[in-house]
């Protein structure tokens, strides 16, 4: 590993600032530690080393002529492969899009360039993101740094997995159930799942429109804090946008970094501190809790008692959303288009291409969804998981009477061997049962590392109200404060 | 097949019909429903494209605003209540066509909803209930090349262009029409006439049927007098006005004929042939998709600011029914006089014209006799017969300014529909001009004279009534083109008569 390499993107922003290193320099220490460790993690579907290399030199030019960098000029990214890239290839983990360059950035991937960091290319996923581990990507699953016979978490296990192997110092994901803050907790990183409409889903290949949330991810909480702020806002382009500034989150991140949480009102979610997590994670989650009391927050024990219905309410809203999301990968525009050989229909190819372009999952949810929205069925369903939704969402805001933020573990198990959970669907959904009741109610929610259980890193997370996300940032921020830092060992 | 089809007036003395029309209009907005791209008619297929309305994997809508106010703008002119908060929906069914194979639309909760339409069919007043008014987005347009059909069946490549996927329209849904008897197929094209006329004066769409900017489905039943209503068939591809007609009629005929040999009535929608009147049957409704409707995540609810609304009402045009009222008052007609005008289509050509300074006697003349006329034998549209509102004033007012005769004036009006130019420029391009320089006139008279000298010694000698052969000769040698009441009273001066 060279030093460039183990340095936080706030490091890594400074020395480029400072003169002390080019974005050229930070930008090839990152790309070779690619080429040395990622035939065995396989956090990367493409590297964009030409374009890297562009951006990172205009970067270093921009700084000659003396123009203002932004706060994370010259800093590499990578970016999940869910999120339209110009030119660049973007399959969403999919042999639907196995060969689809999108015409346009997405609005995310537009701002990071605007901010000057160096997009290093894009992350593997479960296809379409739809899993938790990484394995149901179309073109192999991703390894977990911390033990590489381990998943990486899902959906985006490549976009932790590339910080937890020091490949990126930042990473963007995206968040329907828990994407992003299962994979933090799994591979000993921060995710940040922001306020849905809080960044723009312009460009992010939609898996279901109304829990999807694109964020940040990175290795430390300030880190994740500067990228939060770069991506968000509102975007004109998202009608779902919300027309606000983002939170001043990087500000909170500073303030939590102090270790002081005197006067915060913390409440631990009672439905899920006992049953339902291994006894390492709830652990390490106790001590977490010690900690944070320590600290100076006043930590209680707060009931959500309709979130035990989050993930059966969650199975409904997201195929039934997915199922028409994915009506167009059909080969008539884009992408792959299997059995035009002039002796099929049309119907018989967009037939032949969809059975042939999606994995076991997608196809598994796309019916799923079509039979929840089917006439006759829609109330009992989609109607019925609506109004869960609702009262998971009341359950949010009394909480939220009570207390300034609510915490729990992120997920109810370490990472689990590779091919562990492939078998049993159900199992595979266990992994997002502490993570979509924040996606339901469309509130914030950060994973942040909090200890170790056999070894293995185990995430807490904190919740948040909606445009509340500075709260989650100061209390992770002091706990991390507190009890980091885990590193994996060296690959 | 081969069957006799009944007479009309045996259907209606037997049956009674129910309707009901959904007529789409596509918008006049600059812009498509949820993307930026233009909606110009026309372009070169696929360059009014983004990847928005293409639907490309990532892009998101975001609703028009101008299309929503248009679609209230309607709504408030159709008397429905505007929903203070309603969504969009998706309605989901695979075609190539449809870039992302669901449709946004509206479905259980539109935009506006329970108003009406009052027509007049043959001088009576008969109010249309309206269902619903709702935004959705157009789809593309296919092109099936190598079949005998030009249909999809038997075509060997489909081409698809994707200007005007996007496109905003309005769906317009009457609730049921029955008790209309025999007058069904009027009431139908009094309704859809009433209703473009509608759609024209508060200026959101160019409502052209031949160009698929209003699109009308007409929904048809029969029962016998007393019984439930029938099974309704949905007509499609009906393309002018007298086709809602000839298609409710032709259907109704169709469905009696079904009944009356025992058969049932398929709940199908149909397409009407222009060419021969009459419809046949597409796809089936029974076996039709469910189109899984759900509310579109994509988009956040419309919630019209209620003062935003009133504004919008305030601001309504004068609606073409009471409209036609004030002018027909203003203009002192009777109602057969109006109707005239109404059946010609020139009721905003003689507006305009009379806007632009003649009397409304003159441009009711010129626009109904004339160029009524030449219309009907060219078999245009009158307004679009090449001469213009402010045209047609300006040649009243080379009439007034004694300039032109009727005569000369009609002339002139021939060059300006042929497309010469103004008036003014024909007139004086070719020479047309009433003669009226009195030197030049009295020459020809002195002429005139001197060649007919017994006639002028007649006239002299007291037979005044011989001066007319004189008049004659001097309009021969200006060609028509001096004033025969002017030129008379110099040809009794000339002699030296009083006349």
């Amino acid at each position: 590993m060279t030093d460039l390499t183990s340095f936080s993107a706030a490091e890594l922003a400074g020395l480029v600032a400072r003169g002390e290193s080019s974005a050229v320099e930070v930008t090839q220490a990152h790309l070779d530690r690619i080429s040395a460790v990622d035939d065995r993690v396989h956090a990367f579907l493409h590297v964009d080393t030409e374009g890297a290399l562009a951006a990172a030199r205009d970067v270093d030019s921009r700084r000659a002529a003396g123009e203002p960098l932004g706060p994370l000029a010259g800093v590499p990214v990578a970016v999940k492969d869910v999120l339209t890239t110009k030119g660049v290839p973007t399959t969403a983990g999919s042999k639907v899009l196995a060969d689809w360059r999108p015409p346009y950035d997405s609005t995310i991937v537009r701002r990071l360039r605007a901010a000057g960091t160096v997009m290093l290319g894009k992350t593997n996923m479960d296809e379409f993101a739809m899993g938790s581990s990484t394995e149901y990507s179309a073109f192999g699953p991703t390894h977990n740094p911390w033990d590489l016979s381990r998943i990486p978490g899902g959906s985006g296990g490549g976009s932790s997995a590339a910080l937890a192997a020091y490949e990126t110092p930042l990473s963007i994901g995206s968040d329907t159930g828990g994407s992003i803050r299962q994979p933090g907790a799994v591979t000993g990183t921060v995710g940040v799942k922001p306020t849905y409409g809080g960044t723009s889903r312009y460009g992010l290949i939609a898996f279901s429109s109304s829990l999807d949330t694109p964020g940040p991810c990175a290795r430390t909480v300030l880190d994740a804090a500067l990228l939060h702020e770069a991506i968000g806002g509102h975007d004109p382009l998202d009608s779902t946008s919300i027309p606000a500034p983002v939170p001043d989150v990087v500000a909170a991140a500073r303030l939590g970094a102090s270790g002081d949480l005197t006067g915060v009102r913390l409440g631990v979610v009672r439905e899920f501190a006992g049953e339902g997590a291994e006894p390492g994670v709830l652990a390490a989650f106790r001590a977490a809790v010690e900690t944070l009391t320590k600290l100076g927050a006043e930590v209680v024990e707060v009931s959500c008692p309709h979130f035990q219905y989050a993930l059966p309410a969650y199975y409904l809203i997201a195929p039934s959303e997915c199922s028409s999301n994915l009506a167009r990968f059909d080969g008539v525009r884009f992408g792959l288009r299997v059995g035009d050989d002039g002796t099929r229909s049309l119907e018989e190819v967009m037939s032949a291409t969809r059975e042939a372009g999606f994995g076991p999952e997608v196809k598994r949810r796309v019916m799923l969804g079509t039979y929840a929205l089917s006439s006759g069925y829609y109330d009992a369903y989609y109607g019925q998981a609506q109004k869960v939704r609702t009262l998971i969402s009341r359950d949010f805001t009394t909480a939220f009477d009570q207390v300034d933020a609510l915490i729990s573990p992120t997920t109810p198990f370490v990472a689990f061997p590779v091919g562990a959970r492939t078998a049993d669907p159900y199992q595979m959904y266990l992994a997002d049962l502490f993570t979509i009741p924040s996606n339901l109610y469309g509130g914030p929610g950060i994973s942040v590392p909090c200890g170790l259980a056999d070894g293995l890193p185990v995430g807490l997370q904190v919740m948040a109200p909606t445009m509340a996300d500075d709260r989650m940032y100061r209390v992770a921020a002091a706990l991390e404060s507190a009890v980091g830092p885990f590193t994996p060992p060296a690959l | 097949m081969t069957t006799t089809l009944p007479a009309y007036d045996e259907v209606v003395a037997r049956y009674e019909p129910v309707i009901g029309l959904e007529t789409h209009v596509e918008l006049g907005t600059n812009t498509k429903m949820f993307c930026g791209c233009p909606t110009d008619f026309g372009g070169a297929p696929n360059t009014r494209v983004c990847p928005v309305c293409l639907g490309l994997p990532g892009s998101l809508p975001v609703a028009n605003r101008a299309a929503v106010e248009a679609t209230i703008r309607i709504g408030l002119a159709l008397n429905c209540s505007i929903a203070q908060w309603c969504r969009f929906a998706r309605k989901n069914y695979y075609y190539p066509d449809m870039p992302k194979n669901y449709q946004i639309s509206q479905y259980d909760e539109p935009l506006c909803v329970d108003g009406y339409l009052d027509v007049e069919v043959n001088g009576e007043p008969v109010r249309i209930s309206i269902e619903r008014v709702h935004m959705e987005e157009d789809t593309g347009k296919t092109l099936h090349v190598g079949g005998a059909t030009g249909r999809i069946h038997g075509a060997t490549e489909s081409l698809v262009d994707y200007n005007r996927a996007g496109i905003p329209l309005v769906e317009i849904v009457t609730k049921p029409i029955p008790g209309a008897g025999a007058m069904a197929p009027e009431v139908a094209r009094a309704y859809v006439t009433e209703l473009r006329d509608v759609l024209r004066s508060l200026g959101v769409s160019d409502v052209r049927m031949e160009e698929g900017s209003l699109r009308c489905d007409v929904n048809t039943s029969l029962n016998l007098p007393g019984e439930q209503w029938g099974t309704r068939t949905e007509t499609k591809n009906v393309n002018s006005l007298r086709s809602v007609e000839r298609a409710v009629r032709s259907e109704m005929i169709r469905q009696a004929s079904v009944l009356a040999a025992g058969g049932r009535i398929t709940q199908e929608t149909r397409h009407f042939h222009e060419d021969t009147g009459e419809t046949t049957s597409g796809r089936s409704k029974e076996t039709a998709t469910d189109y899984r409707y759900f509310p579109e995540p994509d988009l956040v609810p419309i919630a019209p600011d209620p003062t935003w609304v009133a504004e919008l009402k305030a601001a309504l045009p004068e609606l073409p029914r009471l409209h036609r009222r004030r002018l027909q008052q203003e203009w002192g007609l009777s109602d057969l006089d109006m109707q005239s005008i109404l059946n010609a289509g020139a009721v905003e050509l003689i507006e305009a014209t009379i806007a632009a300074g003649t009397t409304p006697t003159a441009a009711r003349k010129w626009w109904l006799g004339e160029l009524s006329r030449r219309a009907n034998e060219t078999g245009v549209e009158l307004a679009d017969i090449g001469a213009t509102p402010a045209q047609v004033a300006e040649l009243q007012g080379l009439v007034d300014a004694g300039k032109l005769t009727d005569k000369l004036a009609r002339t002139v009006l021939e060059h300006v529909v042929a497309g010469e130019g103004s008036p003014a420029k024909i007139m004086a391009d070719r020479n047309l001009e009433v003669v009226s320089d009195t030197g030049a006139l009295t020459a020809a008279v002195d002429e005139a004279i001197a060649a007919n000298s017994a006639i002028a010694d007649k006239v002299r000698g007291g037979k005044v009534a011989a001066a007319g052969a004189l008049v004659g000769a001097v309009m021969k040698t200006t060609r028509g083109q001096a004033d025969a009441k002017t030129v008379r009273e110099l040809i009794l001066e000339r002699l030296g008569v009083q006349g």
